[in-house]
């Protein structure tokens, strides 16, 4: 991260325009969802934007666009982690443990028995 | 005794040690709200209905901006110490301050109107995992307008035997602003508008 005065004194501006591109991407939120759009659509245009605000914090106002490789390790190590976190849901769909089988009919036995 | 690093960077991460402690930290704030955002899609995929509509957009909406707009007076904060202007750094650090107050004052009105109407957590599913998610990150608010007020405070003394100590722990207590409020970022749309 660059923190010299000169180079502070050059991102004083962007950190405004910044946080305006924020608040518009928060209106574009809110006009998105008056628009009633199906839901799955809506889900993607809601995160597409909460990811695009989220990065832009991070890397502008966390100083992540410019930062050492020990923060870059250490936050790609957390990414795979929350990565996983975030599956865990999808292992809860494929597991079958708990779910009732369908009752095998009259007839429907196995060969040979 | 002074501790090393605490504003000269080690040798071998090139890092001061505070800076690479708060990530550490973060990290683990980034897995604590990880688990809870997947608890939630768990809750939601399973339920058989959702209640759509029952929390206030406009407050959610006057909430997000409060955020977005205390983030910027935050990274200001810390830019004045780099440029050496006392003065606009308290203020900075003062309406951030205040910002995160008001924050707090909405959501109060917020829960107040909905446990007047008996909606508490355990009235439903939604409502349970909504005072959670919304409970822990305004328990992080209180915790940052702590640390706000101690380096407004006596921790301000610092300034002076220390600046670039000072102007490191502003820093690091606007990197954990920054984490709060890129959290509320997730939580407004999951909770308020889908």
């Amino acid at each position: 991260m660059h923190s010299d005065p000169a180079s502070v004194r050059a991102s004083l501006r962007k950190y405004v325009m910044i946080g305006a591109a924020l608040l518009v991407f928060t209106v574009i939120t809110v006009a998105a969802n008056r628009l009633h759009l199906a839901v799955p659509f809506a889900i993607t245009v809601a995160l597409i934007i909460a990811v695009t605000k989220g990065s832009m914090v991070a890397a502008v106002f966390m100083h992540l666009s410019n930062e050492k490789k020990w923060i870059y390790g250490a936050l790609l190590l957390t990414a795979i982690f929350f990565a996983v976190l975030m599956s865990v849901p999808f292992f809860t769909i494929m597991d079958s443990i708990g779910t009732p089988q369908p009752a095998i009919g009259v007839g429907e036995h196995p060969a040979g028995h | 005794m002074n501790i090393p690093y605490t504003v000269e960077e080690r040798p071998d991460s090139g890092l001061a040690n505070g800076k690479l402690g708060i990530w550490l930290f973060l990290a683990s704030e980034v897995m604590l709200f990880g688990a809870l955002f997947s608890t939630y899609i768990i809750l939601r995929t399973g339920a058989t209905e959702w209640p759509h509509g029952e929390l206030s957009v406009p407050l959610g909406a006057l909430n997000t901006v409060l955020l977005i707009s205390s983030s910027v007076t935050m990274v200001m904060a810390w830019a004045m110490l780099k440029l050496h202007n006392w003065g606009r750094h308290r203020l900075y650090l003062l309406a951030t301050f205040a910002l995160a107050g008001i924050f707090l004052v909405n959501k109060y009105f917020e829960y107040s109107d909905h446990l007047a109407r008996g909606e508490g957590p355990s009235h439903s599913t939604f409502l349970a995992i909504y005072f959670t998610l919304t409970g822990l990150h305004g328990l992080h608010i209180v915790g940052g307008m702590v640390v706000m007020a101690y380096l407004l405070g006596p921790g301000a003394r610092l300034w002076k035997q220390n600046p670039d100590q000072f102007t490191n722990r502003i820093e690091y207590t606007g990197l954990y602003w920054h984490f709060v409020d890129l959290v509320w970022i997730f939580l407004f749309p999951v909770l308020y508008l889908l």
